[in-house]
């Protein structure tokens, strides 16, 4: 049922370049755009979770290192906003390092509970240093500029469409990156040790080792989709850090199919979609996102993708 | 079979969802925090929306067009309320947003909404919005500058210059901490100690207890917003501190006193609108009508009393509605060049005059200066 790494990587290449001819207005862009984004950092939880089986409860904190590396960068260093993506990425597997080599050491859940106190603390530090981070309201953002030079080109784009093509051409990278991870050495090891620590072990593969860098990636992941998030929305506030961000992403991976890319991507669609549905039932609109969420749960364990892909081919759970 | 009526109820809700938007003459767009931490902010402010929109289509609309309103919560994120704002612009086709809940979310709307040169009125507190002044962005209540500037005026008169501030690290507290600070030296008044508490706190007894060691200091003045303030005033008077205590005009509302107990809460002063005192405004005052007009119809429509940030809400559609009455057509440009003539508008908050270099339009006498007396509130001048 896992599709080819080219197959995947088509079917998401034609659906991002083909969904804006059924697009009414402007506004779809910017819902697509904002699905790339999610998608992006849910791709790093495939990588995290769906690969190395390791559970992640501080994303958000990656993402809010991202996103404010691109605030902070080009003011208090003078670089340009993409450098300052790069700056995030960079301190976010740094971080990732120093938070992970510890913990991943130890068997058993640790990873969780350390990402968690991780994630609070990064939206504490937001918060709380305002002459740095501008506190609760936030701080704005450098324009990227990229958009001016395409339409010295003779591409004019409005702001949204740059945003939805931009964050388009990132997932893309970024889920071809992902796939080839998946048939890699790495990600062979990541893959073995997630089915038994001690087979893994035993035939020679650094359980540690192979868990630290599975981490590393997927903060870089999910900070670069804060980058994309603050560079585009061109102001970031704490929010981004919060503890609920962190649940959503996972969510979204887990609701979707955390084993393979394409699923990810169709959860992260769903929870991305679904709240922007759900406004004609405003005030019922987490009560139905928790029945989306436990319906699948107990009716398709394995996420949505594969577990729709298998009633097609007539195979059921 | 079973995908087919799966496909079809998705069908159905989505061709609902659009019927729903279909029919309306006038669009206009909201989008305000009413889930969420700023919850108690946004919802009174969703419900005046409704009503004044219900009201005002009762009386057969703006130039016999009835008002159509697409409300959308933005739960207090700001990533969320940019998408609202987008959707408005782009899907919704409204002639103004209203909302902006937070500073955040206003600050996440405002280049929607510059982008799209739309009137975008925004109801949240921070100068920052409408300081520069931008052409789409205006804004409805007092800037929390405007708070610290009446409560050193009233400190002035009283001749209180030493004064020591507790402020909450909140994004409120914060901001209008600065701006007190900034301010201060214009009315002569001199910051002697200075103490902050996290918005979580339980217990500011021993900020207040440094404060009271400074002997010079004359009275509190206390920059904060939710439950911070209330357990300030409930520390203060369990430390029995004889100094007068300020706070500020983000805790103006019954629910305050409530939460400190109105033996501790006596005599504490603060900022307010006229809203807060209806009753009391002498028959002659501007406003007196307008806010009886407001408090008597939200509180039978909802069963719950009037706050501060519900009439922020009402004043923007009041100044909105205003401004389509007076509009040479419906298009947005049209609309922003109207409310920025806004002229003599009598609101909750104060009386409003717009210009192009000024889009608050309300000056420090809008402002009334309330004293805690019994439980209730009690005009000071």
């Amino acid at each position: 049922m896992r599709l080819s790494k080219q197959a995947t990587l088509l079917v998401l290449a034609a659906l991002i370049v083909v969904a804006p001819i059924f697009f009414p207005s402007g506004y779809y862009f910017r819902v697509g755009s904002l699905l790339f984004v999610n998608s992006l950092a849910v791709v790093g939880v495939v990588i995290l979770t769906g690969y190395a089986g390791q559970i992640s409860l501080g994303h958000a904190g990656f993402a809010a290192i991202g996103a404010y590396a691109c605030a902070l960068a080009p003011v208090h260093l003078h670089v340009h906003p993409s450098i300052a993506a790069i700056i995030g990425a960079v301190l976010s597997a740094v971080v990732a390092y120093l938070v992970g080599r510890p913990i991943l050491r130890l068997k058993g859940y640790y990873l969780a509970v350390a990402s968690l106190g991780f994630g609070i603390l990064v939206s504490m530090v937001l918060a709380n240093e305002i002459a740095i981070t501008g506190g609760p309201d936030g701080i704005k953002v450098p324009e990227l500029g990229l958009r001016a030079v395409l339409a010295d080109w003779g591409l004019e784009l409005t702001n949204a469409q740059f945003w939805y093509a931009f964050s388009g051409l990132v997932l893309l990278v970024g889920s071809w990156l992902a796939l080839n991870l998946y048939n890699s050495p790495t990600g062979r090891a990541l893959r073995g040790l997630h089915e038994s620590e001690i087979a893994a072990r035993t035939v020679g593969v650094d359980v540690a080792q192979a868990k630290l860098v599975a981490f590393m990636i997927s903060a870089v992941y999910a900070s670069v989709s804060g980058s994309l998030l603050a560079l585009q929305n061109r102001l970031i506030t704490p929010d981004i850090a919060g503890y609920m961000h962190s649940i959503e992403i996972v969510t979204m991976a887990v609701l979707g199919g955390v084993g393979s890319v394409l699923g990810a991507i169709f959860g992260a669609s769903i929870l991305t979609l679904l709240p922007q549905l759900l406004t004609v039932f405003q005030e019922y609109e987490q009560v139905m996102l928790g029945l989306v969420m436990m319906l699948a749960m107990i009716f398709m364990p394995r996420g949505l993708l594969p577990s729709i892909v298998g009633l097609v081919r007539g195979r059921g759970e | 079979m079973q995908r087919t009526i799966i496909s079809a109820t998705l069908a159905s809700v989505i061709s609902f969802g659009l019927t729903g938007i279909a029919a309306a003459d006038i669009k206009i767009g909201a989008t305000v925090s009413e889930t969420g931490p700023a919850s108690f902010l946004g919802d009174p402010e969703a419900k005046t929306l409704k009503l004044l929109v219900e009201q005002i289509n009762a009386a057969g609309g703006v130039k016999g067009e009835k008002i159509k309103l697409f409300l959308y919560d933005d739960g207090g994120d700001p990533n969320k309320a940019r998408t609202f704002a987008t959707r408005l612009v782009e899907d919704d086709g409204v002639v103004a947003i209203i909302g902006g809940t937070t500073t955040g979310t206003s600050m996440a709307v405002m280049p929607v909404a510059e982008e799209a040169r739309l009137p975008f009125i925004s109801l949240a507190g921070a100068i920052e919005i409408i300081d520069p002044v931008r052409p789409n962005t205006f804004k409805t209540p007092h800037t929390d500058r405007m708070a610290c500037e009446k409560i050193f005026d009233d400190m002035k008169k009283r001749g209180l210059t030493r004064i020591g501030m507790i402020s909450g690290t909140d994004g409120f507290g914060a901001s209008m901490r600065a701006q007190c600070l900034d301010v201060a030296s214009k009315y002569g008044i001199t910051i002697v100690a200075e103490e902050t508490y996290g918005p979580k706190d339980a217990d500011m007894t021993p900020q207040l207890t440094n404060i009271r060691s400074k002997s010079d200091v004359q009275a509190i003045i206390n920059p904060g917003f939710g439950q911070g303030p209330a357990i300030v005033t409930r520390n203060y008077a369990q430390l029995g501190i004889a100094l007068p205590l300020y706070q500020s005009h983000g805790v103006a509302s019954n629910g305050f006193i409530e939460l400190a107990g109105a033996k501790a809460a006596e005599g504490i002063r603060l900022p307010g609108t006229a809203l807060l005192v209806g009753e009391m405004l002498p028959e002659s005052d501007a406003q007196r009508l307008v806010v009886m007009a407001y408090k008597t119809s939200f509180e039978k429509a909802t069963g719950t009393p009037v706050s501060t940030f519900g009439g922020y809400a009402h004043d923007a559609m009041r100044i909105l509605v205003d401004a389509l009455n007076r509009a040479t057509s419906m298009k947005p440009a049209a609309v922003r060049d109207a409310i920025e003539k806004t002229s003599g508008l009598v609101g909750t908050t104060g009386t409003v005059t717009m210009s192009a270099k000024d889009h608050l339009g309300l000056d420090l006498g809008s402002f009334r200066m309330l004293e805690i007396r019994n439980g209730s509130w009690k005009l000071v001048n």
